[in-house]
């Protein structure tokens, strides 16, 4: 069930990552070490930044994506020219098809070992796990299949917190011996205080680099804040001056209206109640050879205004070229459902084949109404997918 | 014999005076929930449906010795509300509120776990008993029968779905689960699958998963060696692309876990009969039962 069920409050469904260079000022504002370094939008402010530095720099793409290194996002500069012309080699990228609009350029480290540390939620033990790793720089998941002996994990008491103790027990069990232990623990402790303050669902630091010349520093920095606790943290929100996710119109309209909306590559826009019930209309669609564009949660005890805005918002996507409506109403009710449909059709923007079914509450009312209208409707989803698969084949 | 909500279950309704509270306590008191009082703090002496308003849970409870407690109240606050019917010893504990932010839950889960109370959801449309007429949620409940097979889900709609097909092929619910669409919940998918061990009534189980985590894996694992009735499953989210929430906080395809093949894999190697479609199910209980 969705938002509009069940609380009178409204929260927009939204993606609270940080990007490096803003997870990164809230290491530091927590005293945590980080290579010297800033931010640029453009070739100049990067040569600026590189100038500043005097040093050796690596430019990173600022882009909230894995595997930027992979994809060419990282690159080092030995002079600050060098540095502007690799940040505009960067700037026009788009990785994971998103562009990339800012580089952090940071003195280049030399270093001696990379390290994983991180915190993030266990969802069976419903408890924040510590993870540590003396074998950082690749993903904590490649680290799982390939050395999971060197993955050191640590449950957080949810009563008790997590201690310098533990802290400097995880060092230890990771390897690290005399000063070491008690510096990398202070980054652990670090980050704990930063998911206590900022209600942090992940956080990572990988690598955190241990340089030649013996020094800890956060080299990268991952932080995503709980959606559903962002109520808490509207300051933040307010420094960082932009929204908190990158969207899309259709995703914009969408989260406005407390609607979960995520695109697929297919043609067949599925709006239904509830985010069991709209997967499995994705995945009976599949059933029968055909391909979603679209999944739309209307939530629960939604109302002919709801529906029709819902329709409105799947017909932006240029992709699709059929509507599956399937309800089933507990708290919605079909005669609310069929009119929104009959709106959006007499206000002509329905442009494409739509195929509904719905039943439940008010169920016979609803369908009489689209009787009336002349708009077909089935019984079961399954009919219902199997037709909209069948309306797109034809139209191919 | 049911699980968790029989018909000496009394319940009071937290945030009972809000949109949501007012709407669900009449329609739970039309099915014949015992609906004893309701919690609205700073509202004690009003009334809702004929349901007295008290300011706490301890009042509300010493007056009409409730056993459980529905919450409704908005997520900022649904945490505390939890802990104070936690703290007044209130079992099961059925929290409806979506959006309540995880370290509230993990605060909760605990809080309950210390006290062996069950915490239902958050983000849950409850419990519901056909045979004793109480469903303690959200659910339309005319459209669970009462029979010999429990029912758990992670989703609301998906279960009613599933729950209004096997009414109308003629089987019957002994109790229906939401477990919730958050990725920490209370009541666990195999801590469920253990309550409906220990019951009776039960016959059969019908397992109602989603992508994200590895909840419906630890089941069917525990299912394999220790649990002897006839199990169905159905994983929505097949199709689901990875890194993307469905909806769910919880419905997410994180790196390589939480996949729909990773679940059906193993359901089918615990000997689970997996539904392709919602529809199935009822056709797969009747062979296997």
């Amino acid at each position: 069930m969705s938002a509009a069920d069940n609380s009178s409050d409204s929260f927009m469904v939204i993606l609270m990552k940080l990007f490096e260079h803003e997870a990164k000022d809230i290491f530091r504002e927590f005293k945590m070490p980080t290579p010297p370094g800033g931010v640029a939008r453009t070739p100049e402010e990067a040569k600026e930044r590189a100038a500043e530095i005097g040093k050796p720099v690596v430019v990173k793409a600022q882009v909230l994506a894995g595997k930027r290194g992979k994809a060419g996002g990282v690159k080092f500069a030995d002079t600050s020219d060098e540095a502007a012309k690799v940040a505009e080699e960067i700037l026009k990228m788009r990785i994971n098809d998103l562009p990339v609009k800012a580089v952090l350029v940071e003195e280049k480290l030399d270093i001696a070992q990379e390290i994983y540390a991180g915190i993030t939620i266990d969802r069976n033990e419903r408890k924040y796990v510590v993870i540590g790793s003396s074998a950082g720089g690749m993903s904590i998941e490649e680290l799982a299949e390939t050395s999971p002996e060197k993955i050191i994990k640590r449950h957080v008491d949810p009563f008790l917190g997590f201690h310098p103790y533990e802290a400097r027990q995880m060092a230890i069990n990771m390897g690290f011996k005399g000063k070491q232990i008690n510096r990398l623990a202070g980054f652990f402790m670090i980050l704990w205080k930063i998911v206590q303050a900022y209600d942090v669902e992940l956080t990572e630091i990988n690598p955190l680099i241990l340089t030649k010349d013996g020094r800890f520093l956060a080299a990268d920095a991952r932080l995503n804040i709980d959606d559903n606790a962002l109520y808490r943290h509207k300051s933040l929100i307010e420094e960082l001056k932009r929204e908190p996710a990158e969207q899309n119109e259709r995703e914009r309209l969408a989260a406005e209206h407390d609607m979960a909306y995520v695109e697929l590559d297919g043609d067949i826009a599925c709006i239904c109640n509830g985010a069991g019930l709209t997967m499995a209309t994705l995945d009976s669609v599949a059933h029968y050879g055909g391909k979603a564009s679209t999944f739309l949660d209307l939530g629960g005890g939604a109302d002919a205004e709801r529906v029709k805005k819902g329709i409105e918002i799947a017909l932006m996507y240029p992709k699709v070229k059929a509507i599956l409506v399937n309800i089933m109403g507990g708290i919605t009710r079909c005669d609310e459902v069929a009119k929104g449909i009959i709106s959006a059709k007499e206000d002509g923007d329905l442009t494409v084949p739509l195929v509904i079914r719905m039943v439940g509450t008010n169920e016979g009312e609803g369908q009489e109404i689209l009787q009336k209208a002349g708009i077909p409707f089935l019984r079961t989803m399954e009919e219902a997918a199997a037709k909209v698969v069948e309306i797109v084949k034809e139209g191919a | 014999m049911a699980v968790l909500v029989d018909k000496d279950t009394r319940v009071i309704i937290q945030g009972i005076t809000g949109g949501q509270g007012t709407f669900h306590s009449g329609a739970m008191l039309e099915y014949g929930t015992k609906v004893v009082a309701g919690v609205t703090p700073g509202k004690a002496g009003q009334e809702v449906h004929g349901v007295p308003v008290y300011d706490s849970v301890k009042d509300a409870k010493d007056a009409h010795d409730a056993t459980a407690s529905v919450i409704f109240v908005p997520a900022p606050f649904a945490g505390d509300a939890a802990l104070e019917a936690i703290a007044a010893d209130l079992n099961p504990v059925v929290v409806i509120t979506e959006h309540v932010p995880v370290q509230d839950e993990i605060r909760v889960i605990h809080a309950a776990k210390k006290k062996g109370i069950t915490v239902i959801g958050p983000n849950t449309p409850g419990i519901i008993t056909p045979g004793a007429k109480q469903k303690l949620g959200i659910m339309p409940g005319h459209v669970f029968s009462h029979g010999k097979v429990g029912l758990m889900s992670r989703s609301g709609t998906l279960t009613y779905e599933i729950a209004a097909g096997m009414t109308i092929a003629g089987i019957g619910i002994s109790t229906a689960i939401g477990l919730g669409g958050d990725p920490c919940v209370g009541l666990t998918t195999i801590e469920a699958v253990k309550l409906f061990q220990e019951d009776n009534e039960t016959k059969a189980l019908v397992l109602v998963g989603e992508i994200g985590g590895d909840a419906e894996e630890r089941a069917a694992f525990y299912i394999k060696d220790n649990y002897d009735l006839p199990v169905v499953g159905f994983i929505a989210g097949r199709t689901a692309p990875p890194g993307k929430r469905m909806g769910h906080a919880g419905a997410i395809i994180s790196g390589s876990s939480g996949t729909a093949a990773a679940k059906i894999a193993a359901f089918e190697d615990a000997g689970i009969a997996v539904a392709e479609k919602p529809s199935d199910i009822a056709r797969l209980l009747k062979e296997v039962m």
